[in-house]
């Protein structure tokens, strides 16, 4: 059984290097053999999770030694994988929401020319977050780590001929560079500390560390997973990265890759458990990060952008989930799934939308598309209901218990906690009530394009809308299985440890609590948007709404403090490169030259001089030679 | 005893001598490269002699092929028999040694001579003289440069075929050097192979006065060393009484057994040894071309015909440094505390003077002289290890610096205009966009011999450092390491002149050569790259036969 687990990563690896290096003869079936590729790993997938469920609890830990990789004295590095509940999580996840949206771009990407290489780079992303998961030892995890880095990078500039979405794809990949270098160090301190990779005995011997180091460590592992999460302070690739083609926000930049963050501290809690600083950070950065996300999520009108922000935000709940230690862990994976089914299916509607509207993002333009698209409306409803909260629903019982978490953190902190996550509730409830009522209610205001198209809303095909079915299902009915006698925080605690949170309210208030400004949130949109007309400019706004639209003035601050002062920099190691080093390097290579040029003049071509030099040379050889003896 | 007793002694024995003079005890099986060669040349002389002209050139190029590829296997034949290892011996009355750095040089060579014996015979590169194909050499070596003679010859589609025999005689005298175990051999072995070179070097088709001149000069300088090198002989003999290596080494080291009355006088002294020592060191550093003794390096190299200089710069050095490897290690290493600094001070000057003066050369053929000074250094540096890894990182950087050397100069011989070879380095501008293959082939060439890693130069580089540095030598490395620095400036800077500046449109053209050059630089890239990817063999190679009998 264990041998399949390299399978699960080999099917899409395979895929991906058919189809880049296949070529064109390949391009009328690619995108299924990506499809059948991807579905063979979610085949293989639940065949190892049956397997799984027939084990005992303890024993559910699977392991498969591929080969010694790096074997060089104390320095072992092996291409190793390690599935347990955790992993087997993520790995149903991507393989699952993966196939579905393998399928959906089948229709999303029909009339694109390099619909094979989409595929292909699709394929390297599932196989890279498997890897990414599935690995054994840190070094691993960061080869998985960087491959879904490129994979976003490469889908992200897919359509490389929009500078918009080269300019992305570049600030996304440099953006997370900083971020990888935090998880560089992290697993080099890990090395010095701990002499090993692997997560067995790393895990195992956090008490031989002091809690300096492995606060040093916790806090280079989030800047990792802030970078890859988009999290406060390295948030500002995200809202970009939605110009690449929606099937990919969907997948990488909102049900898998972004999530890695969360995986990387709950596979690491051991680490934060030892560290309450980096835990306290941790927390800082999900709560700062679930506002940050909401507010821009309230401002924009780009309906991707919108729902970037909100990803953003419900990341946030998960990272502020993992950082409250094991009361939290359970239900920041347990978010992490239903936020993959709900957020997915929000993103694969959206799609459907701009399919339907000659790629018309900006929601001030859509309005009263429920009629026209019907499906879409459904799902992307059953979806938004999901992601607010509406109870019954997964993302009611999922949020409901981190908010729980976050009030039985205890002291002042968990009601600060506890409180900026209700407040967030709140807002979630809000902006999406404005997305949904600016796309599918009220009146329609799309207008002909440049060139005169009217855009003709219509339903998507088939191979779109039964993707979003299938995730709608489980936008609606995952979270209510999983809470189901807490059989999701049972399957997960042999791995992640679970401890239940002791709460200064009952759970019944918090969960009064959360429905109610859930309710004020939807209130307050209709209020805003359902019962006047939505102006198709968007007006001036408050200077809170017009630093919003900007994403909070991120990319200012960036480029006031890093790119000015990082062109400060350079511009002073270019002043003295080529002052001092050049300088030196060329005053050598003057002084070298003028040294030959003067040499060469003894070559006169005189043989008799040549003779001379011969017998100046043999007369001090001997002479030195004498002299030595002598001394 | 008075003196008429002497003579009368003399005179009373002279009667028994018949009876006394031993038989001289040849082995011949063991001497067999050499013979074979040295065979192989006098059959060529009567080829020469005897043959009509026009089926000369087949049958001396076949010759010559045959006998070295005969000599080279019966080298690997006395390895494989052991006489590299632990059957090694003195051979011939004392006078040869077959041991395992003999057997490894005398292989090099071999092999070197095998391909250089490929590009003597390349006939396709110059135009044809009156309809019929010629090679780099004069038409009638005797006649008057631009004389009538000379016209007559050339009209009528003379060649010196006798480069071959001369090529031959040439090689046996380079297996005899540094294989000789005494310091007569060592001389008579200097003086067969550098005759021939001056000829060779007198050969050039074109710029005949050039080529002359550069055999004359160097025919004078060699000369003027063989003259150093023989007074030391004899001053050591003055020492030690003998002119075996052995015995000499026996002298040096105090362990002499019988001395021999009438030499006691002057034996062990030791100024004799000294200066006698430094003298036959100038005449082996001359051929080696260390600074000071380098000056006819650059004059004969521009002048000789380039397959010439191709042979003479990777032949040369292999048994030169061979000789003067046997000389240090085999006589000399009981004053080692004497020779060392002295041939510190020499390896220092010959890399930095190589390499600077190097940089502000025009002409091809000059630069690669410099760079071989510059090389003679580094090699130098092994030398001075004085540990066994410091004679086997010789031997190997002997065998990976010949063929580079080699491979370079044949591919100086394709690049060519209206005058004849184009040497002058503005000329090569451009040729990579012109001709890649062969600029590329060169730019490997330049880059084994900077030492960049993947090619034979770095291993054979890192060798000797690495053995120089074992040895107690780590200041020369230091020294190495900046003159590799700077003349890495030099052939990086044909590369970039090569491929990244615009062909001049008067620029030469590349001539398309026969399978004979293309198989020589062909060879020359493969070994280049073989030695420099996967060394590990050879250098096992060169340490099991750096032992030297004694």
């Amino acid at each position: 059984m264990e041998n399949l687990i390299g399978l699960l990563i080999a099917a899409p690896l395979l895929g991906a290097a058919v189809l880049l290096c296949g070529g064109r003869r390949l391009d009328r079936v690619g995108h299924w053999i990506g499809c059948v590729l991807a579905g063979a790993s979610f085949v293989i997938g639940v065949v190892l999770f049956a397997h799984m469920l027939a084990l005992g609890g303890e024993e559910r830990t699977l392991r498969e030694h591929l080969f010694s990789w790096v074997p060089v004295g104390g320095f072992q590095a092996d291409v190793a994988f390690q599935l347990d509940q955790l992993s087997m999580t993520f790995v149903l996840l991507i393989t699952g929401v993966g196939t579905l949206i393998h399928v959906y771009s089948t229709g999303y990407m029909e009339h694109d020319e390099r619909r094979r290489r989409f595929f292909g780079y699709l394929n390297l992303f599932l196989a890279a977050m498997l890897l990414l998961v599935l690995a054994d030892n840190y070094l691993l995890l960061y080869v998985g780590w960087e491959g879904v880095g490129l994979a976003s990078y490469l889908l992200i500039g897919f359509w490389q001929h929009k500078p918009s979405a080269a300019t992305a794809a570049k600030k996304a990949f440099i953006v997370n560079r900083v971020g990888d270098m935090g998880l560089s160090i992290a697993i080099m301190l890990m090395f010095t500390t701990f002499g090993t990779f692997a997560f067995g005995p790393v895990l195992a011997s956090t008490d031989r560390a002091s809690e300096g180091v492995l606060t040093a460590i916790g806090l280079t592992l989030l800047l990792g997973a802030c970078g890859k999460s988009a999290q406060v302070p390295l948030q500002s690739w995200l809202g970009d990265a939605m110009e690449g083609p929606t099937p990919v926000s969907a997948l990488i930049h909102a049900a898998t890759m972004v999530t890695a963050g969360v995986y990387l501290i709950t596979r690491s809690g051991a680490i934060f458990n030892a560290s309450p600083d980096a835990q306290l950070v941790v927390v800082v950065v999900g709560a700062v990060t679930l506002l940050f996300g909401a507010i821009v999520g309230c401002a924009k009108d780009d309906i991707k952008k919108a729902l970037a922000g909100s990803t953003m935000s419900q990341i946030g709940y998960m990272i502020l989930a993992a950082g409250l230690g094991p009361i939290g862990y359970a239900f920041a994976i347990m978010h992490l799934v239903t936020h993959g089914f709900f957020k997915a299916g929000l993103f694969l509607g959206a799609g459907s939308v701009m399919h339907g509207m000659n790629d018309e993002v900006d929601m001030r333009k859509y309005g009263g598309l429920r009629t026209y698209m019907p499906i879409t409306f459904v799902t992307f409803g059953l979806g938004y209901l999901a992601i607010i909260g509406f109870p019954g629903l997964s993302g009611f019982f999922s949020k409901d218990k981190i908010i729980e978490a976050a009030f039985a953190k205890g002291g002042t902190e968990g009601w600060i906690l506890g409180g900026v996550a209700l407040l967030g509730a709140a807002i979630t409830a809000y902006y999406m009530t404005r997305v949904m009522i600016m796309t599918f209610f009220g009146e329609k205001r799309w207008q002909p394009d440049a060139e005169g198209n009217e855009p003709h809303p219509h339903e998507s095909p088939k191979s779109m809308t039964i993707p979003m079915i299938v995730l709608a299902f489980g936008s609606v009915f995952a979270g209510g299985l999983f809470s189901l006698n807490e059989a999701f925080v049972k399957w997960l605690e042999p791995v992640t440890s679970f401890e239940h949170g002791h709460s200064p309210l009952s759970a019944g208030a918090v969960t009064g609590a959360t429905v109610a400004v859930m309710v004020i949130g939807v209130a307050l949109a209709w209020a805003q948007y359902g019962r006047r007309p939505v102006p198709v400019a968007a007006p001036r706004g408050s200077l809170l709404t017009r630093a919003a639209r900007r994403d909070l003035l991120q990319d200012d601050f960036n480029h006031v403090v890093l790119v000015r002062g990082g062109e400060h920099l350079t511009r002073s190691l270019v002043y003295l490169d080529h002052t001092v080093v050049d300088g030196v390097v060329n005053g050598t290579a003057a002084s070298v030259g003028g040294l030959s040029g003067r040499l060469r003049k003894v070559q006169n071509g005189y043989a008799r001089s040549y003779a001379v030099s011969m017998f100046g040379g043999a007369a001090v050889l001997i002479a030195a030679t004498l002299l030595m003896r002598a001394v | 005893m008075s003196s008429a007793a002497t003579v009368h002694s003399l005179w009373t024995t002279a009667a028994e001598i018949p009876d006394k003079i031993p038989a001289p005890h040849i082995e011949y099986g063991q001497l067999a490269p050499t013979l074979i060669v040295f065979g192989a040349a006098l059959v060529g002389i009567l080829l020469e002699a005897f043959l009509p002209r026009r089926a000369r050139y087949h049958a001396q190029l076949l010759l010559s092929l045959v006998g070295l590829a005969a000599a080279f296997a019966a080298v690997i034949g006395l390895a494989a028999g052991g006489y590299a290892t632990d059957k090694a011996r003195i051979a011939a009355m004392g006078a040869v040694a077959v041991d395992g750095p003999a057997l490894f040089l005398q292989g090099a060579i071999l092999l070197v001579s095998l391909v250089a014996v490929f590009t003597f015979a390349e006939r396709r590169l110059d135009p044809r003289a009156h309809g019929k194909r010629v090679d780099s050499f004069a038409a009638q070596a005797g006649a008057v440069p631009g004389g009538a003679a000379e016209q007559a010859a050339v009209k009528a589609g003379f060649t010196t075929t006798e480069v071959f025999p001369i090529l031959l005689f040439a090689v046996g005298g380079m297996l005899v050097f540094p294989a000789a175990n005494d310091l007569l051999t060592l001389f008579v072995a200097l003086e067969v192979f550098s005759l021939p070179l001056y000829v060779l070097c007198a050969l050039a088709r074109r710029q005949r006065l050039l080529s002359q001149e550069s055999a004359v000069k160097y025919f004078l300088l060699g000369a003027f060393s063989s003259a150093f090198l023989l007074f030391g002989v004899a001053l050591l003999y003055g020492y030690a009484g003998t002119v075996t290596y052995s015995g000499i080494a026996e002298v040096v080291d105090g362990t002499v057994r019988n001395v021999t009355p009438a030499l006691a006088g002057t034996m062990g002294n030791d100024a004799l040894l000294l200066i006698g020592s430094a003298m036959v060191l100038v005449g082996l550093l001359f051929k080696v071309g260390a600074v000071p003794f380098h000056m006819w390096t650059p004059d004969v190299y521009q002048g000789a015909p380039t397959p010439v200089t191709g042979f003479m710069a990777a032949a040369t050095k292999v048994a030169a440094f061979g000789a003067l490897l046997r000389l240090l290690y085999v006589v000399l290493p009981g004053m080692r505390w004497d020779w060392r600094p002295v041939m510190w001070g020499v390896a220092i000057v010959t890399m930095l003077a190589g390499a600077i003066v190097a940089v502000t050369q025009t002409d091809v053929k000059r630069m690669l002289a410099y760079s071989s000074i510059a090389h003679a250094g580094f090699i130098l540096a092994g030398v001075l290890a004085a540990t066994p890894d410091g004679v086997s990182s010789v031997l190997f950087y002997l065998a990976a610096y010949s063929f580079v050397t080699l491979g370079a100069f044949a591919v100086v011989t394709l690049v060519r205009d209206a005058g004849g070879e184009a040497t002058h380095l503005s000329k090569w501008a451009g040729l990579g966009r012109r001709s890649p293959l062969t600029a590329a082939v060169f730019a490997v060439f330049l880059l084994a011999f900077a030492g960049i890693p993947l090619t034979s130069g770095f291993s054979g580089k890192f060798a000797v450092f690495q053995a120089a540095a074992g040895g107690g030598a780590g200041e020369l490395v230091v020294v190495g390491v900046i003159a590799s620095a700077i003349a890495a400036f030099f052939y990086i800077r044909v590369i970039v002149l090569m491929f990244f500046s615009e062909p001049r449109p008067e620029g030469p053209t590349v001539a398309v050569p026969s399978p004979l050059t293309m198989t020589a630089i062909a060879l020359g890239v493969a070994v280049t790259v073989a030695l420099g990817v996967a060394p590990q063999y050879f250098l096992d190679l060169a340490g099991q036969a750096g032992v030297f009998v004694r």
